[in-house]
């Protein structure tokens, strides 16, 4: 029971979890103002809480479970903010809607537990309660919206893909403890490496060896599904496409950070000596997604749908800086998880904005003209989309090419031109949709774009506009929302020109 | 006598039944609920085996936390199920179409 | 003991049975038509509500039988756990969950 301290910012957090889940029985306010800024509050103490452990020296704490390390340290920040941020976008989207509002955050705090265990897991046991914890809020925040039937089945898809992945992943790691005998990342390691250096001298190390081969194999193929890397692809779509656009913001963003400590977790620190095995698998899967999610992503017409196969290309991306195998590889995999997830988030914050007095912003075309609706909007669109394409001088062009220089490096020559090449003709539909945006008419309101929500439920709520929505005039955003865009989108350039500042805590992280 | 590459065997088996179940069911949502809950089970079956043979506590452990993890999969997977039959009025897999996947 | 039990029991207890008693029970159903018939889906609300119950004892069984053995923060944790499944209850009981009709 030594250093609990360690976990101070998640025992807080789980703490406050349930005190929020309490106080929110006994709220009669249908848009649920005490729950919401208690959430807030919650998220804002933990990252403080967080933020206190930046400098410190790494400690693991429940008998080597838990881990505090620079990187922990770090992503848990970015976690946490970006979690707040993305409350901050929802809070009317799932407002006007019949979604359960206090289940909304509740879950929503949850699932940012299990990304902080994730984070900090260092044992192959609080790794999957930490991505069980997650997985499970998000099966339950996609079902919220229990009217629609889109996102019933979105659910269902979600759980039974991502139940099947847990099942591999487990199968993986009850292979690498049965090679090894232990849970523990740092001794697996060190059991598999003298395995590996025995070679074929004796039956035991062969067995071990071979016992971890197999066990790797599950792991990736279960990460993999966890990460939407193709061609475990098939749910992200989906999943993105039926999910309500404020779960669908939670899934794509911070989640993915948490993945990506996963893998270093599983990958990096567990299995380090089979790394020649782990990096051919993942150079296909990186390639493929590549591939894939950039040339799919073209024909969406459906705005999340795209977002969706751009998200998986930029898995691949991810991956590339894992492949490389080097410090510099992890480091800028790690910039490129934590700025791919803040960038996504303003482009899903948009979205949410334009979907506000009842009117499901989830096609193409409804971007059109926005430019001309509301000036904000457009303009931070435009900077993440354009990030996402990797332009200079945003943040995305930074990622990119940190990901690319580390492989590079790694001597995968044709991984990187493949990424290029890609990332080029991904541009075609981020270009496609800020066209839209700045230089389309907006479309005319008698056109039924998509499928309107009843208002009637909220009838009695002053700020909602009970008329039927209007597509092409202006529109209104309130301020803290306006504030919070704002801000993610100034972090889109402030971080392209000085990546350093990002930079230098992934490289911290990896040395 | 059984040896640990018995119950090896049978979880492997076990293990491939589930996702076959999975993969090539198209009738009812039950079904791959219950493929899901055979899938943890079989890797139970291994962390069990292995625990015993390796004489280490720490599997058995896990198991624990697998068939609680289990437990809570399930409640949230039938929560799912009734919230997509009441909105779809069948629970049959080929008419999961709605979304193009 | 148990011979005299069943029989004293047998001609003390009172004795008026009626067809309903004598049917074999079975709870919520006919005892014998269909097996395929649909379930409620109240049945399934249950089912879930109970499973996080279920589990606890897959928890408590261990922590019990040890409990001579192990340190008094063994005592607390498992204070704290049953805490947090009482938080749990607490929701689905103000939640309505546990209203039959």
């Amino acid at each position: 029971m030594n250093n609990l301290h360690v976990a101070t910012p998640e025992i807080f957090l789980l703490v406050a979890v349930c005190t929020v889940l309490v106080v929110d029985l006994f709220q009669t306010d249908k848009r649920r103002v005490v729950t919401y800024w208690l959430s807030q509050a919650t998220l804002v103490i933990t990252l403080a809480l967080c933020f206190g452990q930046l400098g410190d020296e790494p400690v693991t704490a429940f008998n080597g479970a838990y881990t505090m390390d620079s990187m922990s340290a770090t992503l848990k920040c970015w976690i946490l903010g970006i979690a707040l941020l993305g409350f901050l976008y929802s809070r009317d989207y799932i407002g006007e809607r019949d979604i359960q509002n206090g289940e909304y955050y509740v879950l929503g705090l949850f699932g940012v537990g299990g990304m902080m265990i994730m984070v900090s897991a260092n044992n192959m046991l609080s790794i999957y309660l930490g991505l069980e914890l997650l997985a499970l809020s998000l099966y339950a925040m996609v079902a919220l919206y229990r009217t629609s039937s889109r996102a019933a089945e979105a659910a269902m898809k979600y759980f039974v893909l991502g139940a099947l992945a847990s099942g591999m992943l487990l199968y993986g790691m009850s292979m690498v403890y049965g090679a090894t005998g232990s849970l523990d990342l740092a001794t697996i390691n060190n059991i598999i490496a003298s395995a590996v250096e025995g070679g074929s001298d004796s039956d035991e190390s062969v067995y071990r060896s071979l016992g971890a081969r197999f066990g790797l194999t599950f792991i990736i193929v279960g990460v993999a599904f966890k990460l939407g890397a193709v061609p475990f692809h098939m749910w992200l779509p989906d999943v993105y496409e039926g999910a309500p656009t404020s779960v669908t913001l939670y899934i794509a963003t911070a989640p993915k950070i948490a993945a990506f400590a996963m893998v270093i977790r599983l990958l990096v620190d567990a299995l380090p000596t089979l790394h020649s095995d782990w990096q051919q698998m993942l150079a296909i899967l990186a390639a493929l997604s590549l591939i894939v999610g950039n040339l799919v992503a073209i024909a969406q017409s459906n705005i999340k749908r795209m977002l969706a196969y751009s998200t998986i290309s930029h898995v691949g991306f991810l991956l590339l800086g894992i492949v490389a195998g080097t410090a510099e590889g992890y480091s800028a995999a790690m910039f490129y998880a934590v700025t791919y997830a803040f960038t996504t988030l303003a482009a899903f914050g948009v979205l949410l904005a334009i979907s506000a007095n009842g009117y499901e912003a989830d096609e193409l075309v409804s971007l059109s003209g926005l430019a001309r609706r509301k000036p904000l909007l457009a303009m931070v669109m435009m900077l993440s989309l354009i990030s996402l394409a990797g332009v200079p001088p945003l943040v995305g062009f930074y990622a990119k090419l940190s990901v690319l220089k580390a492989v590079i490096g790694a001597d995968f020559l044709w991984l990187a031109v493949v990424g290029v090449i890609m990332s080029v003709i991904g541009a075609f539909y981020y270009l496609r949709a800020i066209k839209l945006m700045y230089f389309d008419e907006p479309i005319a309101d008698t056109v039924e774009v998509s499928e309107t929500v009843g208002t009637d439920t909220t009838k009695d709520n002053e700020a909602i506009v009970t008329s039927a929505p209007s597509l092409s005039g202006p529109i209104a955003v309130r301020g803290d929302v306006g504030l919070g865009l704002a801000i993610n989108g100034a972090a889109v350039i402030l971080f392209g020109i000085f990546p350093g500042l990002i930079m230098a805590a992934c490289i911290r992280a990896f040395t | 006598m059984i040896t640990l590459s018995h119950y090896l065997a049978l979880g492997a088996i076990l293990f491939c039944f589930s996702v076959v179940g999975i993969f090539l069911n198209r009738k009812n949502v039950i079904i791959l609920l219950m493929s899901i809950e055979l899938m943890l089970l079989s890797v139970n079956m291994n962390f069990v085996a292995f625990s015993r043979f390796l004489g280490d506590g720490a599997g058995q452990i896990f198991v624990f936390f697998i068939l609680t993890v289990a437990a809570a999969e399930a409640a949230i997977g039938l929560a799912i199920l009734v919230v997509l039959f009441r909105n779809r009025q069948t629970i049959n897999v080929g008419d999961l179409d709605e979304l193009k996947g | 003991m148990g011979g005299a039990l069943i029989t004293a029991g047998r001609f003390i207890g009172p004795s008026n049975p009626n067809a309903e008693k004598n049917s074999p029970y079975e709870c919520g159903f006919e005892a014998f038509e269909d097996a395929r018939m649909k379930f409620d889906v109240r049945y399934y609300l249950v089912a879930i509500l109970f499973i996080i119950f279920d589990l606890e004892i897959a928890f408590l069984v261990p922590w019990a039988v040890v409990l001579d053995s192990i340190s008094p923060a063994a005592f607390g944790a498992m204070a704290l756990f049953l805490f947090i499944l009482v938080i749990g209850f607490i929701y689905e009981w103000k939640k309505g969950a546990l209203e039959w009709e």
